[in-house]
């Protein structure tokens, strides 16, 4: 029994350790509902691929402690993001403002899927207009 | 004949601009892990820190005004810092340029050896514990290393070791362009 109760508690244990950010920063939930949203949208640039939440390095948690004592100040999101953004530039957010530099990469997916659609609609016309038998561009 | 040629044509199109960019990362011309600083032409940030050689000094960035230098990001915990080391000493013999250290959250006792055993090549050496300034700077690796013109602003970033021939291609012009607004 009391093995079963020991792997218990290490597995209850080994959930905690894989959490970075385990604490938390808040006691006020609307306080900490920010916090975990914004330390969710700012993108570690060290590690570039990982959210500051989720990474381990010293540079993420000292954004986060920034974040922290930035809440912790009174300060709003818009504040912090601009703080972020005015020393690592936009690409410290993970949902970039529309802006001109940016325009292209948010409207990309809209242009891709005007033109997969434009494309289809074109082979369906064709097919259906087409008369029975090889298609005339084939012959041509 | 269009149906054929116009796939083709983006095909190519495309697989030319593939070719491009892995040939300029092949070449170092492009780091797809370099991040541009918004603070390229913008005023320093200010910072007061302790001397790495000796705590009891503050130094303050103030201080440094009115003459170029290099503000370079190290720490002894970072490989590609010992790498740049010779590049620096070189840099700081030549008597081109001053250079400025913030030692980047790390231990001073190592931090002291190290310039020891290798040499120092910072006018001012200081410690940044807590890594605020180095969020200032927008540092997010060492080694970085930011060109400081005369009138506080940041004149260019390297992103990566030092070397003369980053001086020479990267930092020089700049400072000469600096020097002559």
């Amino acid at each position: 029994m009391s093995r079963v109760l020991a792997v218990l508690l290490l597995v209850l244990l080994a959930g905690r350790a894989l959490g970075i950010d385990t604490e938390t920063a808040f006691t006020d939930p609307a306080r900490q509902a920010r916090y975990e949203q914004l330390i969710h949208e700012l993108r570690c640039v060290q590690c570039q691929n990982q959210s500051i939440a989720d990474s381990p390095v010293g540079l993420a948690s000292d954004l986060r402690r920034e974040v922290k004592e930035m809440i912790g100040a009174g300060q709003s999101d818009a504040a912090i993001r601009h703080f972020m953004t005015e020393r690592y530039g936009d690409f410290v957010l993970y949902d970039p403002p529309l802006r001109a530099r940016t325009l292209f990469l948010w409207a990309a997916p809209v242009l891709f899927m005007l033109l997969a659609v434009g494309a289809a609609v074109r082979v369906i016309v064709r097919r259906s207009h087409a008369p029975p038998g090889p298609d005339p561009e084939d012959a041509a | 004949m269009w149906r054929y040629f116009v796939p083709a044509a983006a095909f190519v199109a495309l697989g030319a601009l593939l070719a491009f960019a892995l040939v300029r990362i092949g070449s170092g011309k492009l780091d797809v892990h370099e991040i541009p600083s918004p603070l390229i032409g913008k005023a320093a940030p200010a910072w007061v820190l302790p001397s790495v050689l000796d705590p009891a000094v503050r130094v303050d960035s103030h201080a440094l005004a009115g003459k170029a230098y290099l503000l370079n990001v190290w720490g002894t915990w970072c490989g590609e810092c010992r790498a740049e080391h010779p590049a620096l000493l070189e840099l700081a013999r030549s008597g081109g340029i001053a250079l400025v250290g913030i030692d980047w959250k790390d231990d001073h006792a190592d931090a002291v050896s190290y310039l020891r055993q290798l040499g120092n090549p910072y006018q001012q050496v200081v410690a940044d514990d807590d890594g605020r300034v180095a969020i200032d700077f927008g540092v997010y690796g060492a080694p970085e290393t930011f060109l400081i013109g005369a009138d506080g602003r940041i004149l260019a970033k390297h992103i990566g070791a030092l070397s003369a021939a980053v001086w020479v291609e990267k930092f020089a012009p700049k400072l000469r362009a600096g020097a002559g607004s």
